[in-house]
């Protein structure tokens, strides 16, 4: 008898001390988003609803995607990192105008989606090691027969407003004097209805994001995206908030390591060259050099030039 | 909040390389008011003349005029801007779409005739509101005098009518110069459009919004301050 309860009483001790080890260790110097989510027991994610196939509502309303799937990674990271029993992951829906303030009012941690990590918007917000590397091309309907950026002389194209895109094409423009006329839409669904109606005969913009237009329009067949791009591959990042040197180590941990595993291969597979929900598109997208590059050695640079 | 306040985010060159962000959201500012004063010459001829429909002994000129005012108030204006710029171009003869498609500036054109038009409506509801609030007896004393219909509306209704309706006419011009926003979904670079991309380049979304604000603002104040004046100046001495 007296053996056991010396056993059991040994047994809760160690249990107590391993339990609150990890407490001991980081409750004084817990900081922004770590000591946030430690004391509320939550994470939030900011999604976006139509950035396929990033962070995307799938069938049941409910968002997915290839970024959403880095995010949920990042978040189990954060979760052994605090030592928490059980971390609720709050979806918290974002657009392009919301993003920013509610990162910086603290309703969302991560934002997960297809943001262009560049200089400017360094001082606004962190990212983590980039996730997806893009370049600006453009796609046109195949009877128009236009490859090159110089076929597209005297004619109106399109672009997204406010991205960096439409600035590419602007300084295109004016550098080799091709006289277009450039028409912002609101956004990337208008700007591709434009192409379709006629309205422009070409869309300027990120190549994965018109794979995956013309992939989900009534005719995939129609349109080509041309071997051309008008810049180098810029890198998009989940965002963080800026000055959060502890949340973004952790993030980066995660990434890294999900990115040079088997298991980075295969997450890149099933959104990018297999058929994906809700209505099994396939973007056929094989891994560039560039992308093979990041994920054996993963890096956050804004600079396109360092991937 | 953990925000990077930057105010001076104004004086920075644009990575568009046409001038500052304060230049971006200048010429944005134009835009909207060019647009608001163009749409609102419309409203104004079209929303006058549906409303006299609409007190007009004619049947068929009230159906006209009540059919008009319920299509373009019921819809909703972002559906209408969608069905002037996508849809109306389709229906057209082909030749004619294809050159309404190829206009410069089309989106500023297809604002200007929608909100005009959508506008309209909303005039026109205002100008029979004004012409029944007038007592039955002046129309019958137009027609004792041997006015012809046009003679009464022209020299008796109307001009006591615009006089009772300038107050929620200015309102009804504050809302179509903020309505211009609307516009920034074909694609005018209008003033809430311009603080959109500078919140998208800058990532300062907060200054983008307020300069934004600030300047509908004053807009509208100066708006209102003329009308004021308008309304002293046009006033039938001793009447209220």
């Amino acid at each position: 008898m007296q053996f056991d309860y010396a056993r059991r009483g040994v047994a809760a001790a160690l249990g107590l001390s391993l339990a609150l080890a990890p407490l001991a260790a980081t409750a004084e110097d817990l900081t922004g988003t770590l000591k946030k989510v430690k004391d509320t027991g939550a994470i939030t994610i900011g999604y976006r609803d139509s950035s396929v196939p990033f962070s995307y509502l799938g069938g049941d309303e409910k968002p997915i995607g290839y970024a959403m799937d880095i995010c949920y990674k990042i978040a189990d990271a954060v979760k052994a990192k605090l030592g928490l029993p059980k971390l609720e992951v709050k979806l918290n829906p974002v657009t392009s105008a919301t993003r920013i303030p509610l990162m910086a009012n603290g309703t969302i941690d991560l934002e997960c989606g297809s943001t262009t990590n560049n200089a400017d918007r360094q001082k606004q917000v962190s990212f983590t090691n980039s996730h997806f590397l893009t370049a600006t091309r453009f796609v046109s309907k195949k009877a128009n027969n236009l490859h090159t950026i110089e076929d597209l002389k005297g004619k109106t194209v399109v672009s997204t407003s406010g991205t960096t895109n439409i600035r590419q094409i602007n300084e295109v423009n004016t550098e080799k004097k091709l006289g277009l006329t450039i028409l912002p839409a609101k956004d990337h669904a208008e700007a591709f209805l434009m192409v379709e109606t006629g309205r422009a005969v070409a869309f300027v913009m990120d190549d994965v994001l018109l794979a995956s237009l013309v992939a989900s329009s009534k005719e995939p067949g129609a349109y080509e995206i041309s071997k051309e791009a008008l810049s180098k591959p810029e890198p998009y990042g989940i965002m963080l908030r800026k000055d959060d040197a502890p949340f973004k180590a952790v993030a980066d941990e995660a990434t890294a390591k999900l990115y040079t595993s088997p298991e980075g291969k295969a997450l890149y597979d099933k959104w990018f060259t297999q058929p994906i929900p809700p209505r099994n598109i396939n973007l056929n997208l094989p891994m560039s050099d560039e992308m093979k590059k990041q994920f054996t050695k993963p890096i956050d640079s804004p600079d396109p030039a360092a991937y | 909040m953990n925000y990077n306040w930057n105010w001076s985010i104004f004086f920075d060159q644009s990575p568009e390389g046409t001038g500052t962000y304060a230049d971006m959201l200048l010429s944005g500012l134009q835009w909207t008011i060019v647009t608001a004063l163009c749409a609102w010459v419309i409203a104004f001829f079209l929303g006058s003349l549906v409303g006299v429909l609409r007190t007009l002994p004619s049947k068929t000129a009230n159906a006209i005029g009540t059919t008009y005012v319920e299509i373009f108030r019921n819809v909703p204006l972002l559906v209408q801007m969608f069905l002037w710029y996508f849809v109306l171009p389709e229906v057209l003869p082909r030749q004619l779409g294809d050159a309404v498609k190829q206009m410069p500036d089309a989106p500023f054109y297809t604002a200007v005739v929608c909100l005009g038009f959508f506008t309209a409506s909303r005039v026109a509801e205002q100008v029979r509101a004004g012409i029944q609030a007038l007592p039955r007896g002046q129309r019958m004393a137009g027609t004792a005098m041997g006015f012809t219909t046009y003679q009464t509306y022209r020299y008796v209704l109307l001009p006591n009518a615009y006089r009772i309706i300038l107050p929620p006419l200015t309102s009804e011009f504050l809302n179509n110069l903020k309505n211009t926003s609307v516009a920034l979904t074909i694609g005018l670079l209008e003033l809430t459009g311009r603080a959109r991309s500078m919140q998208e380049f800058s990532f300062q979304v907060f200054e983008a919004f307020t300069a934004a604000t600030i300047l509908y603002v004053l807009i509208n104040l100066v708006v209102v301050v003329a009308a004021t004046f308008l309304e002293r100046a046009v006033a039938i001495p001793g009447q209220r």
